[in-house]
């Protein structure tokens, strides 16, 4: 999948891997792919539900030797 | 802004003080499983929806009450109390969150025994789950110990006594055992029901039905009592010819479910013979002490979790079913979930997996389920 921007948040502890999330998706465009990668577990369920929240489309999210990735589609419209 | 210590949370519950929780997990966490008191006031809103400001919930938190915000681990916790203060609201976090309300443990003294020795009740509040500690004459028996093992070895080391017996009363699927960890860790024998151990990967001492373990000099009997239902194997004690320990067989405000080892329809009956035939037959002054809680109005005032077996023979639900179809509907359909990770946590109290302490913190995460109301 190509991804506009990769965001490292490896080794970080909650809440930032959302922080940073938030933060870089704010500097893609509408329609381009966010990809994450995180350690921590708990960014499953609030990664998903923060997407959500958003209106951003979470489209995969896969575990790969312990790290999380995830991709994430900017929305045309923020909900904020 | 400062911490608040699941011990001191713990102290809110038990004495009904007003508390304000602003639980900042996400929704679909909050609703499985969340503080429980009967006096708190919640909100919950998830951290990642306040990251632009806190000003939107502010009128929705009661000015007049304490503010306690809480998350699964702290972090966020931290952060979004740091923001409440910068809008001019006090606000403490729990410490080490949701993950450490899962873990405290509070020991309330639960009885006395007649050489005078003591009885102690260990409540594990978050989770629902009751352990004990039986104290006689320098010497001390555990029953159904959490993973939290320091806790009961620090806790008789104060009471100079010395471990002698660790039992679990049946083979969890909810929580941890650390019965295991705490006999290899003082020489104590610990005791399982044969039938609930096929499976495991250890030496350990048989317990079985008119089994009498003595503790002390002066003859503190705990009589093992077979009481199949919830597993093949759930045994139940009775200590010191007072208290029934009644395992995960029978609770205050509901009876155990018959399912978590995959079983429902075989150990439907197995439980109706114990809870209608076996128990009836006991003396009703006993005071049932159960291995769980599911609802914080099974506390008493003092905190501790018990009533007499007459009592609960009139007021039960689960004892006062006469139909047996009817009974047997209510233990196998409509069980509520199961536990968080039964199986994996099944297969670490068989000794066949050994997952790490932060593995063993998130497969407990969550209610204990044992029960069907």
């Amino acid at each position: 999948m190509n991804a506009a921007k990769v965001l490292d948040a490896k080794g970080l502890a909650c809440p930032m891997p959302i922080v940073k999330t938030k933060k870089a998706i704010g500097e893609i465009e509408s329609g381009q792919v966010l990809e994450v990668h995180t350690t921590d577990k708990g960014a499953v369920k609030d990664l998903t539900a923060w997407a959500e929240s958003t209106g951003n489309e979470l489209l995969k999210h896969e575990e790969d030797n312990g790290i999380l990735k995830f991709w994430i589609k900017k929305a045309n419209l923020l909900k904020r | 802004m400062k911490p608040m210590t699941a011990k001191e949370v713990t102290k809110k519950v038990i004495q009904n003080e007003e508390l304000f929780i602003l639980d900042v997990r996400n929704e679909g966490d909050f609703n499985d499983w969340k503080i429980e008191g009967k006096t708190f006031e919640y909100l919950n809103v998830p951290y990642f929806d306040l990251l632009d400001g806190v000003e939107s919930i502010l009128n929705k938190i009661s000015a007049d009450k304490e503010l306690l915000v809480v998350c699964a681990k702290e972090g966020s916790s931290v952060m979004i109390a740091e923001m409440l203060e910068e809008a001019g609201r006090e606000a403490s976090y729990l410490k080490g969150g949701m993950k450490a309300w899962s873990e405290h443990l509070e020991p309330v003294k639960v009885g006395d025994l007649k050489d005078g020795g003591e009885m102690y009740q260990f409540v594990r509040i978050g989770k629902g789950c009751l352990s004990y500690m039986v104290i006689s004459n320098g010497e001390a028996a555990i029953v159904d110990a959490t993973r939290m093992t320091d806790v009961f070895t620090d806790f008789a080391a104060e009471k100079n006594a010395e471990i002698k017996h660790v039992f679990d009363t049946h083979l969890h699927a909810d929580h941890i055992s650390g019965g295991r960890k705490i006999a290899q860790k003082t020489g104590a024998s610990y005791w399982l029901p044969p039938k609930d151990a096929e499976e495991v990967t250890f030496e350990y001492s048989r317990l079985e039905d008119g089994n009498e373990v003595m503790i002390g000099s002066t003859k503190i009997s705990i009589q093992a009592v077979y009481s199949p239902g919830h597993t093949i194997g759930s045994t139940s004690f009775v200590v010191d010819d007072q208290y029934l320990l009644s395992g995960d067989i029978l609770f205050i405000d509901s009876i155990g479910r018959p399912d978590l080892a995959g079983k429902a329809g075989d150990w439907a009956g197995d439980l109706r013979e114990t809870l209608y035939r076996r128990y009836k037959e006991l003396s009703n002054e006993l005071v049932v002490m159960p291995a769980h809680f599911m609802i914080i109005d099974e506390l008493n005032e003092d905190g501790s979790v018990s009533e007499k077996l007459g009592t609960l023979f009139a007021k039960n639900h689960g004892l006062n079913i006469e139909d047996e179809g009817e009974f047997r509907k209510l233990v196998s359909d409509n069980l509520p979930p199961q536990p968080n990770s039964y199986q994996e946590i099944r297969e670490t109290n068989m000794g066949k997996i050994s997952p790490d302490e932060e593995k063993q913190r998130e497969m407990e995460i969550g209610p204990n389920r044992c029960a069907v109301r």
